[in-house]
């Protein structure tokens, strides 16, 4: 409790003290009033002064305002009758403060919890001079510089690492609690923390581009952007309270005349004057006010916490409609590195054939030799290759060990005029040849992620009416793919411009409160993110201009996340719902008794004050999003 | 040009009443006020200098509430 609310608890608790004692105390008469209005001004006095400012400043739907005419309206019905009842004015102004103060301590506690969510900001980078180390702002921190990061500190810059190996903590980044692996020569982003043993990275990037700056940047300006339902609560509570304001006035002054002027009845005003100040009780709108933003609140601060950034409520309102899905191939459900994923029709044994393929490819800095280096895992010993002779768009002829290798496609071995075995798999094949006899072939291709089959299940499982694959690949591999993971419909050769139409066909054919959502990571998927109603960014392999297009983020790659984040927005909408009817029909229900003098104001201070604490509860439970 | 600002008010309404006070100060083309990160973010109409219509920003601001303040 800060300082504020502390001073706030001091005088609820004097009051009712007070309140209390003096309720005990026979007295009557003047004496009887001075003693009461001790506990009234103890808890109320900020009220009546702020009201007092807003007649000045002509706010008279100021919730202060409303406050003080009910509990002054009140006391003065207790003098007019003379029944000394003026415990029930200080109880409304006492419970009033009680939620008040409820609230503050809530939103603050819920702001600090999300922003301990997000404490990945670095204090300091290490640098060492004079082979001492020393902190160092890390705004300070020049490209290029050696950093030097100690185990349990967090990488303050991105950069890659020159020296130490050792086991990275992403959790705050990804949600992944499986630790990341690097040693020399490996990118490292900013925002992990290193585990075990110390690193020396060179930064690539200066701070404030670093992962680290724009993950914080993103989550501090989120929620800057309004949903409807913020949009709808913010008008409703500037018609609401006048509205009630109205019909307390017309209470206490329509059927009084009526009873009077056409029924002959005595006029008993004090009756519906009582109803009408009821009637102001009940007239602030704070619970639906406070309630709707800290779900929302809550509920991005939960995605972040499962590695899910979410840019604006509006976002999560609009993900929790989503009924088609459309993704793009290459690094969003396939790996997007290329990789040796099968050795076939071989005459000698895999590694051998490895062996010689990345020896014979070594020169070579072509996507397709890396794989085959990275397949054969070992140090390449380049002294023991000769005579490389490479035939553009064929392959390689070299001598390994004295021995004549080739490795290439089929026009190399046609052109070798060695008898090749074709391969039916969907890739690039690797034909080898040594010594001018066919050795079998390596197949190189881009590797299904490992959760793409469920990620399409698991979107299915959470209502989602349709799943398309669009990418630019030949239609065989596209269609291997598809049939792979599961995707309703996939189109394959198309140009970046090509999947914005498609995706325009699509919105054009869904219904109008569904939504779409366009899943990519590639740089020329920036146009379609942005097209699509919303764009899903796959985060620590996409490209800086995806990640900005996009409007939600997953900081892994693992498409399993779409269909959580998914299910994340559905609760936070779940919530917000019931908080807007629930509050919102209390309410009316409570001007209703109140009208009739059914409900006093007892019934409907607890009712305000309880509508408050219950839908602030229920808000913050869309920060648990674990189970989901 | 659009600009952040730090605030501090204590209740989601008020936060409501100074965002439409904000918007309602010549100079300011658009503003949102954020209630659970304390932030109001302000775009002013082209040629208008901020400091000068973010003081009458608060000075309305005061008016619909007393009890907030905007850190300039």
């Amino acid at each position: 409790m800060n300082k504020k609310q502390k001073k706030m608890l001091a005088r609820i608790i004097a009051a009712a003290v007070l309140l209390a004692a003096v309720s005990f105390a026979p007295t009557t008469g003047v004496l009887r009033f001075v003693l009461y209005m001790v506990p009234y001004l103890i808890v109320g006095y900020d009220i009546l002064i702020k009201a007092a400012k807003g007649i000045r400043n002509r706010q008279i739907f100021d919730e202060n305002f409303l406050m003080a005419i009910a509990t002054v309206g009140a006391i003065a019905l207790a003098l007019y009758d003379r029944s000394g009842d003026y415990t029930e004015a200080i109880a409304v102004m006492l419970f009033y403060q009680v939620g008040e103060l409820f609230q503050s301590y809530a939103v603050g506690k819920s702001r600090r919890n999300i922003s301990d969510l997000m404490d990945i900001r670095p204090d300091y980078a290490n640098i060492e001079r004079e082979g001492k180390l020393e902190q160092v702002d890390p705004d300070e921190v020049e490209i290029g510089s050696l950093i030097v990061v100690q185990p349990g500190e967090k990488v303050p810059i991105d950069g890659i690492v020159t020296e130490g190996s050792s086991s990275l903590n992403t959790s705050a980044l990804t949600g992944e609690s499986l630790p990341r692996d690097v040693s020399a020569g490996d990118e490292i982003i900013s925002g992990c923390i290193n585990m075990t043993g110390l690193l020396k990275i060179q930064t690539t990037k200066e701070f404030g581009e670093s992962t680290v700056s724009k993950i914080l940047d993103l989550v501090e300006n989120a929620s800057s952007r309004k949903s409807k339902s913020e949009d709808f609560i913010a008008k409703f509570a500037r018609v609401y309270t006048p509205a009630v304001c109205i019909a307390a006035l017309a209470l206490a002054i329509l059927p009084p005349l009526v009873q009077m002027i056409f029924m002959g009845l005595p006029p008993r005003w004090d009756t519906w004057v009582y109803r009408a100040l009821t009637f102001l009780v009940i007239s602030c709108p704070c619970a639906l006010v406070i309630s709707i933003p800290l779900s929302f609140f809550a509920g991005i601060g939960g995605a972040s916490k499962a590695g899910v950034l979410v840019k604006g409520s509006n976002y999560l309102e609009t993900l929790s409609k989503t009924k088609t899905v459309v993704f793009d191939k290459t690094g969003t459900l396939t790996q997007g590195v290329f990789e040796v994923s099968g050795i076939h029709h071989n005459t000698v044994e895999n590694e051998k054939i490895l062996e010689y393929a990345a020896l014979a490819e070594s020169a070579s800095s072509h996507p397709i030799s890396r794989s085959l280096q990275r397949a054969y895992g070992k140090e390449i010993d380049r002294s023991r290759v000769q005579d490389i002779k490479e035939i553009s768009g064929n392959g390689v002829i070299a001598k390994v060990d004295g021995v004549e290798v080739a490795a290439g496609n089929t026009k190399l071995m046609e052109r070798l005029h060695i008898p090749y075995i074709d391969c039916h798999h969907v890739g690039t094949i690797v034909h080898m040849a040594i010594q001018g006899e066919y050795v079998g072939h390596i197949l190189i291709s881009d590797i299904v992620k490992p959760h793409a089959k469920e990620a399409i299940q698991a979107l299915k499982a959470s209502g989602v009416h349709k799943t398309i694959m669009l990418t630019g690949d030949a239609k065989k591999v596209a269609d291997q793919v598809a049939a792979a993971v599961g995707v309703d419909e996939a189109h394959s050769e198309l140009l970046p411009s090509d999947k914005v139409e498609w995706v325009e066909r699509f919105m054009e054919q869904k219904q109008d409160q569904d939504k779409l959502a366009f899943v990519g990571d590639g740089i020329n998927d920036a146009p379609v993110l942005r097209r699509a109603d919303i764009g899903i960014a796959m985060g620590a392999m996409g490209s800086d201009a995806a990640i900005e297009a996009a409007d939600v983020v997953l900081m892994d790659d693992d498409p399993l996340k779409i269909a959580k984040a998914i299910r994340i927005s559905r609760k936070c909408l779940g919530i917000v719902y019931q908080n807007i009817v629930f509050a919102i029909g209390i309410k009316l229900i409570c001007l209703i008794l109140g009208a009739f003098g059914i409900a006093n104001m007892w019934l409907a201070i607890f009712a305000d004050v309880g509508v408050m604490i219950i839908a602030v509860l229920n808000a913050i439970r869309a920060l648990f999003v674990q189970k989901l | 040009m659009k600009k952040t600002y730090k605030i501090d008010v204590d209740c989601a309404n008020c936060a409501n009443k100074m965002e439409d006070a904000a918007k309602k100060t010549a100079g300011v083309k658009d503003a949102t006020v954020n209630f659970m990160t304390l932030k109001m973010s302000v775009e002013f109409e082209e040629g208008q200098d901020p400091k000068a219509v973010m003081e009458q920003v608060r000075k309305n601001c005061k008016k619909v509430e007393d009890d907030c303040e905007i850190f300039l």
